[in-house]
């Protein structure tokens, strides 16, 4: 896979909405293991993570998986359950999900370092009720044809029957995602004399 | 809301500013690396044309793709020699210390940094992998970041966070011996869930907490994370200063007076408020095993796998994926469960006192045939401390393989791995399925201890009979 065919479409920018087909992987506390087994972050770019995404998982239902599964390919929004990549810290995994297609994930709940890896890659986290994520999954895998519309904006899901689901979107980051500052590293740039400030306030920056 | 407590303190302390979106600029004091979670970030300020801000806060070690037979160069593998050169590259071209195989120094990140004094009370500590929750032990506020935070770190020694809640865990009484902080922590973990700290750090204090030593507080807080918890910490006290004196990076001479004066200063006050509060009793936890596919699913050794009756209904469903994955028969006993391979080791029980307690088990016994058994010590410090104690030879003798130090089996990234459907006792911190290497591969957590215990007698067993018997 070449850069160019992988990089061209990752969030940049402010992001409005995010639009296309969903796909549904169901179950509690699916860590970043399963997202990502460990033997793929032998790399030093994340290229090509995409393949790999829940490699085992997919090697067991050899082809039935909705990673693999024809109807799916393409899809831009996952819809998950409970504390969804819970585990390692590794950045590889919500790379791993946006290298596949995924831009926008809505489930009952996150794992923090999960939740602030996928924002720093500009991939809004939506969450919802347990039972609006439940029913929201058995009308996708019902009906897998579907082309969502998520707002950030109003934190809602438009299915194609025209049926609104109202998310939740941190306030923060629903900002940092609408105004395309989600990116921190020139924010943090901005403040260098508040850093240096901070700094020279710390005994064990200045040998006690 | 908090108030008072050390966590509230020490992030204070390090704020720089406020930023859009309502997060706050925090300053990291300590930055550790590794090669698995740096490469990119390194990449990301090459191509930014950023230069790294405060290149003597960071620190780096190489741990997870490293081999553990022979660390000769160029490895083997030839994607884990670019992962180390890439390494290596990038901290001669920034002017980062990396403590290297070798050097006397290298070793597990969350293993070396506190043995090298460079973890201390009151620090904002950050670093690539999740359990860099290990270093709260000495009262820091440490967390795991992602690759675009490394290199947010790298290019402003700082990151944007949200303040976190903080729950004080509250541990009355003494763990009964043969009871070690790993089962202290995966009984808290059993109990509150593995997303029971999510939004919240842990403080983790009482009587048995203060009688923990430094290594069994680390044990502890490395953990933490797994209970859903970024970071977890113990409040600074006279065992975390005797630890840290006269270690290479802890402050000398009358700089020394003065860190253990604003050390102490920083500790949860009386009147400090928490957000919330759990209490346990350390003396009635029994040695804790994982018979399930997350940390969470762990039971005393003397308990039965939980059957779908005795699960909470929103649990059941992963209850019946881990029976299936694991073989294993809800209302048996886990005692008796066989093992194929059982490993020692890892940032949460991979220093000298783990090996210490395992060694004590192992001496003047023999490993089950069949059985593959191997200590990987968490740092050369920590192996070489455990050499001059002659610990290797009782493992050897005992029938165990003694190994170079890295993260080995805990994630299996280096030629250490289980094969297909083996099952280990483990003394890492994770049991998720595909974890330690193989896909169908399973895995039981459990202390060093019983992890020697169960290389002993072929199956999961009770420690705590070995310890009351001579061999
Ligand atoms: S020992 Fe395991 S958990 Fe610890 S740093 Fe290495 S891979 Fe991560």
């Amino acid at each position: 896979m070449t850069a160019a065919m992988t990089t061209s479409s990752f969030p940049l920018g402010p992001i409005a909405a995010v639009l296309g087909r969903a796909v549904v992987i169901a179950g509690d506390d699916i860590d970043t293991d399963r997202i990502i087994p460990a033997r793929f972050l032998k790399c030093v770019t994340f290229d090509g993570l995409g393949e790999q995404v829940f490699a085992d998982d997919r090697a067991e239902l050899s082809g039935e998986h909705p990673f693999d599964r024809a109807e799916l390919q393409g899809a831009s929004v996952l819809v998950v359950n409970r504390n969804f990549g819970c585990g390692s810290s590794r950045e590889h995994a919500p790379q791993a999900l946006m290298r596949w297609g995924i831009r926008a994930v809505v489930g009952e709940s996150f794992a923090e370092i999960f939740y602030g890896n996928c924002l720093a890659l500009g991939i809004p986290c939506f969450t919802a009720s347990h039972a609006s994520v439940l029913s929201l999954q058995d009308q996708l895998i019902a009906d897998p044809d579907q082309e969502l519309n998520l707002s950030l904006a109003t934190a809602s899901l438009e299915d194609s029957r025209g049926q609104l689901w109202q998310l939740e979107l941190q306030a923060g980051p629903q900002q940092m995602l609408a105004s395309g500052q989600w990116d921190a590293t020139s924010q943090l740039l901005a403040h260098d004399s508040e850093l240096t400030r901070t700094a020279e306030s710390l005994p064990y920056i200045n040998g006690f | 809301m908090s108030a008072g407590t050390l966590y509230d303190k020490v992030w204070d302390l390090h704020r720089v500013a406020q930023l859009p979106g309502g997060s706050t600029q925090l300053f990291i004091g300590l930055h550790l690396i590794h090669e698995v979670t740096s490469p990119q970030a390194f990449a990301a300020l090459k191509d930014l044309g950023l230069r790294v801000r405060l290149p003597e806060r960071t620190v780096a070690t190489v741990d997870h793709i490293v081999p553990t037979t022979s660390q000769a160069r160029p490895f083997a593998d030839p994607l884990a020699e670019e992962m180390l050169a890439t390494l290596e590259r990038n901290c001669s071209d920034y002017g980062i210390p990396l403590h290297g195989l070798g050097s006397g120094r290298q070793g597990i990140v969350h293993v070396i940094a506190p043995e090298l004094g460079l973890t201390q009370p009151g620090m904002t500590v950050a670093c690539g992998d999740s359990h860099t929750s290990t270093h709260g032990a000495f009262g820091a506020i440490a967390f795991g970041i992602g690759t675009s935070q490394v290199r947010d770190v790298l290019a402003s020694q700082s990151l944007s966070m949200g303040k976190l809640k903080v729950r004080r865990i509250w541990v009355e009484g003494q763990l009964q011996p043969g009871v070690y902080a790993k089962d202290l922590v995966l009984h808290i973990i059993r109990v509150l869930g593995v997303k029971g700290g999510v939004g919240y750090a842990y403080e983790f204090a009482g009587p048995a907490i203060d009688a923990l030593a430094m290594e069994e507080r680390m044990t502890l807080c490395n953990m933490a994370i797994e209970g859903g918890a970024r970071c977890g910490y113990v409040n600074p006290d006279a065992v975390t200063f005797a630890y840290l004196e006269g270690r290479p990076y802890a402050p000398k001479a009358e700089g020394w007076e003065r860190a253990v004066a604003w050390w102490r200063g920083l500790a949860s006050g009386a009147d400090a408020v928490f957000d919330d509060e759990v209490r346990f009793d350390a003396a009635a936890i029994a040695p804790t095993v994982t018979w399930g596919i997350t940390p969470g699913q762990g039971i005393g050794v003397d308990e039965t796998v939980p059957t779908l009756e005795q699960t909470e209904p929103d649990e059941r469903p992963l209850a019946q994926e881990a029976y299936r994955y694991m073989d294993l028969q809800p209302g048996t006993p886990i005692a008796g469960t066989r093992v194929d391979v059982c490993f020692i080791g890892s940032c949460t029980n991979g220093r000298l006192s783990d090996l210490q307690a395992a060694a004590a088990v192992a001496k003047g016994r023999h490993v089950a045939p069949g059985i593959k058994a191997f200590v990987v010590p968490g740092s050369e410090q920590v192996a070489a401390a455990a050499v001059a104690e002659g610990l290797d030879r009782v493992f050897r003798e005992a029938g165990f393989e003694w190994r170079e130090p890295g993260c080995s089996m805990c994630l299996a990234m280096n030629p250490d791995r289980l094969e297909g459907r083996q099952i280990s006792a483990s003394s890492s911190n994770r049991n998720f399925k595909g974890r330690q290497g193989s896909a169908s591969g399973r895995t039981l957590l459990m202390s060093p201890a019983m992890v020697a215990a169960a290389a002993i007698a072929g199956k999961v067993c009770d420690v705590r009979q070995m310890i009351n018997t001579t061999p």
